[in-house]
């Protein structure tokens, strides 16, 4: 990707990348893959187009290092997030399996 | 020294006294606005995830909303994303008439993604599926599909506004340089809103 001076990459270029992408990621559903493989792919194809837009489309490739860790500040908050909230997730759910067992076993009887 | 520039007003910055954004402390504004919404949309799709990984029936997003419509305004706000970028680049090269016709477009899509977002909302409250409850499974399923596709509308709506009071602001002012610093910021946000939707997408819809 050719930096010019005055900031205006190949707009159409990018625009055709996003759009390859995105039919990309509809094809992926189709796709006999394993859940697991197809969740990481999208969210592969997802962060790659959400980068070309805010490098690019917003200019951020040409600004400052200061801009850019403003700019992924909330990315970092956001990944983090899902951490703090899956262990009190988890712990439900393992006390519904919990109390499931609790109910099913004494009909056995 | 930050502050004497701040104190400037409107007019440019010198390089020197902003070196995080040389042009316009606007810029910067506008980044950090961003950035505080982005942890708001952020937190939301976390605690979406959080909220699907955790529940025994939670309902194939795919199933029950169908991705063709959304597909469709996916490309619309990449196309509106790039109608934003032609306007900038215009605006750049002196020419306003070009600038503003393509400043209305974005507009124009943004309010097509609108109309077409409140169309698919009709069909999905008409099949049963409610804030408060659906028939496929987990109730906060609807619960958190309205929140977070209300939120980006809610974006889309207040950005097509901005848009057109910009596109008024450009239309009123002689010299085509004198607004490009105000179309740059505004694309800053419009391009924002695209991202997202990009992440809800994939999140909500193809996940």
């Amino acid at each position: 990707m050719a930096t010019t001076e005055h900031k205006h990459p190949n707009y159409m270029a990018i625009f055709w990348y996003l759009a390859i992408l995105t039919v990309v990621e509809i094809a992926v559903i189709y796709m006999p893959l394993a859940k697991f493989t197809i969740g990481a792919l999208l969210c592969a194809l997802a962060l790659g187009k959400a980068t070309l837009v805010a490098m690019y489309f917003m200019h951020l490739k040409f600004e400052t290092r200061t801009l850019g860790l403003v700019a992924v500040t909330p990315l970092v908050i956001a990944t983090l997030l899902v951490f703090v909230l899956l262990p009190d997730g988890f712990a439900v759910v393992k006390r519904t399996m919990d109390v499931k067992a609790a109910t099913t076993e004494p009909a056995k009887h | 020294m930050s502050q004497a520039a701040a104190m400037h007003g409107h007019g440019a910055v010198e390089p020197a006294e902003s070196p995080v954004t040389p042009e316009s402390w606007g810029k910067l504004g506008m980044w950090i606005f961003l950035a505080g919404d982005a942890v708001g949309f952020g937190t939301l799709l976390a605690g979406y995830g959080a909220m699907r990984a955790t529940s025994g029936d939670w309902p194939r997003p795919f199933d029950v909303l169908g991705i063709n419509l959304t597909a469709i305004m996916t490309f619309l706000l990449i196309c509106s994303s790039v109608t934003m970028v032609k306007a900038l680049e215009w605006l750049g090269k002196g020419d306003k008439g070009r600038a503003q016709n393509y400043l209305f477009y974005t507009a124009l899509g943004g309010a097509i993604f609108v109309s077409l977002q409140a169309y698919e909302w009709s069909h999905l409250i008409h099949r049963g599926l409610h804030i408060n409850g659906n028939p496929w499974g987990a109730s906060l399923f609807g619960t958190s599909f309205f929140l977070v596709t209300g939120f980006h509308g809610l974006h889309v709506t207040g950005g097509v506004i901005y848009l057109l009071s910009i596109l008024r602001m450009v239309a009123r002012r002689p010299l085509p340089a004198a607004s490009y610093n105000a179309v740059e910021i505004a694309g800053l946000y419009w391009h924002f809103v695209d991202l997202v939707w990009i992440m809800v997408f994939t999140f909500m819809y193809l996940l």
